[in-house]
């Protein structure tokens, strides 16, 4: 301490003690450490949200000027079929996705929770798909649908669960929704499960035991105990997820394209299709303004509720 | 003994309701890396079994990614850009963290909401504007336009999960740093960023992660060979016209993936811890 103080010193002095006092006030060391993070806000997320806004209410395509035509994105993409796929699609993918994930990440929490055998080795396994990059795990899911080598039919077949050929997973309507669903339920999982757990950890044993000693059975432990004290992590995790869910590029990018006919296309996709591969900025803009309503809710409820609960 | 054996079998059926789970979790990559073992042969032979290597594992597949594709140009601009965005946004994370941690100044309250809601902006909400924003800057087409752009989710991150590191670290040590005659900048540097180094640690694997494992801004404000990332190389341009191309593919897919992989080996419990505190605090 004293060592740095000599180092220090001499420095601060020869600047004037001006800059000195000053970093020493909250006022101004305050505003001083948050600028260059608010800067970059400003610059790149405000100001882009902003154009985002104007792109959606003008025809603005690429390499030409753009003239504001009010709501008329807005009317077009709801007269389109391809937009109101679209809609449906998110709506399905992140309801079903999302109720998957709190199920399953539920149960594998409680089962992590327990004592096992090599604990940390388990808990590595389990997160791994939500480190390894998505647009790259997804390439091995795809290839896993394939319609000629698929791995899942072969197996399918060979448990004999399948009918040969079995299904052509990304070419069929249904199929490819249930494919897209089921590799976001797979890289989401992690999330849920390890946050979960989280919960678990922090409910004081002396419930449980209480609760026993009164001859609750595990049942009624899970509904009485557990998943009341859950909750509030639950909320979180949930609302997280729709966001990340509901705005979810790369899975289907990577897997269908959107297809077949549209009919795993979400939003990010649709826009970057429209936006950017047939150039009508303002309609791709418009498509993507519609993740903002979740947001802003998302934003609320944690705002309100959430962060209430936890402070 | 009647006593002994019930929780062996409790505990027995406990791995078995794991099992599922654990094959969910890593068969694909099982896959993927056998896929890029396999002799082209074998790989579209249909009635090869797909779950076994029988006619011997190659390497021909890395042989050819390395020496006959520009793989090792993308690798290297993931690193440069994951790199310096990672290492310019723990920065400007962790000093606006400490803010608003510590700190009581005009606008605090607005400015921790902002970085709140920042962070959970998607990044395909933005990508079309800021292609624009990437072009007149004058960066479009180079891995410069990822290394502006990628702060903009790491910063919001790391601030938000570095601010929950600050707030465990005692008021009082820093107090007694400053009575003994110490700036609160040298409070900072001295006492506090030590005790956060855990939190600091985390941010920097995460914002390292998220970075590596970035597509959609990658995708649309990059696209010649000498320019993109890992991810997008590997599934944009090892995608030829004839269908014999998994094996490549899969094996683009593992060794853009070893990075994060030997990172998440080495560091795994921040990783757990990092991820709650993300979501949670």
């Amino acid at each position: 301490m004293a060592i740095g103080t000599v180092r220090v010193d001499p420095t601060a002095r020869r600047s004037g003690l001006g800059v000195r006092e000053l970093l020493d006030h909250e006022r101004f060391l305050g505003p001083a450490f948050v600028t260059p993070a608010l800067l970059l806000i400003l610059l790149l997320v405000a100001y882009p949200f902003m154009m985002a806004l104007y792109f959606a209410l003008s025809n603005a395509q690429i390499g030409r000027p753009s003239t504001f035509v009010g709501l008329r994105n807005f009317v077009s993409l709801w007269e389109s079929d391809s937009f109101r796929q679209t809609f449906q699609n998110a709506f399905v993918f992140t309801g079903i996705a999302v109720a998957f994930k709190v199920v399953l990440g539920t149960t594998l929490a409680l089962l992590l929770n327990e004592t096992l055998w090599f604990k940390r080795m388990m808990r590595g396994v389990v997160l791994l798909p939500w480190v390894i990059p998505t647009a790259l795990s997804t390439l091995g899911w795809w290839w896993m649908f394939n319609s000629l080598y698929s791995v899942v039919n072969w197996s399918g077949i060979a448990l004999g669960v399948m009918d040969p050929p079995g299904p052509n997973w990304l070419g069929q309507k249904y199929y490819a929704m249930a494919a897209v669903i089921a590799v976001n339920v797979w890289r989401g999982l992690p999330f849920f499960a390890i946050t979960i757990l989280a919960g678990l950890v922090s409910i004081p044993k002396e419930l449980y035991e209480a609760a026993e000693s009164d001859g609750a059975g595990p049942t009624a432990r899970f509904w009485n105990i557990t998943l009341p004290l859950l909750k509030p992590v639950l909320a979180v995790v949930v609302l997280f997820s729709t966001i990340f869910t509901f705005s979810d590029f790369n899975i289907v990018y990577v897997l269908t394209h959107g297809g077949p006919i549209n009919s795993t296309h979400l939003f990010a996709t649709l826009s970057r299709q429209i936006g950017l591969e047939s150039g009508q900025i303002g309609q791709g803009a418009a498509i993507s303004l519609y993740l903002f309503p979740v947001l802003v809710f998302v934003v609320l409820v944690q705002l309100r509720f959430v962060r209430r609960q936890a402070y | 003994m009647a006593v002994k054996r019930r929780p062996l079998r409790h505990k027995v059926l406990l791995h078995l309701a794991l099992l599922p789970f654990l094959l969910f979790a890593l068969f694909p990559f099982y896959h993927m890396a056998l896929t890029s073992l396999k002799t082209d042969r074998e790989l579209y032979d249909r009635a090869a079994a797909p779950l076994l290597i029988r006619q011997g594992p190659t390497l021909e597949h890395y042989q050819k990614l390395l020496w006959e594709t520009a793989f090792l140009t993308w690798t290297k601009n993931s690193l440069l850009v994951t790199g310096i965005a990672t290492t310019v946004s723990v920065v400007i994370g962790t000093i606006a963290a400490y803010a608003l941690a510590r700190l009581q100044f005009f606008g605090v309250g607005t400015f921790g909401t902002g970085i709140f809601v920042s962070y959970l902006v998607p990044t395909s909400l933005l990508f079309l504007p800021l292609a624009q924003v990437v072009h007149w800057i004058g960066l479009a087409d180079s891995k410069w336009a990822l290394v502006v752009t990628y702060p903009t989710f790491l910063v919001p991150f790391c601030t938000w999960l570095l601010m929950g590191y600050f707030r465990t670290v005692p008021k009082e040590v820093e107090e007694c740093a400053m009575v003994d005659g110490a700036t609160r900048v040298q409070a900072l540097v001295r006492i506090v960023l030590p005790m956060a180094i855990p939190g600091i640690i985390c941010a920097v694997l995460f914002a390292f992660t998220l970075s590596w494992n970035e597509f959609i801004y990658a995708l649309t404000f990059t696209s010649s060979s000498e320019e993109i990332t890992a991810s997008v190389g590997v599934t944009s341009e090892l995608i030829r016209g004839d269908i014999y191309f998994w094996g490549g593919l899969m094996a683009g897919a593992v060794l853009a993936s070893i990075p994060i992989v030997v990172l998440y080996v080495f560091f795994l419990d921040y990783y757990v811890s990092g991820l709650t505190a993300g979501a949670v605090k």
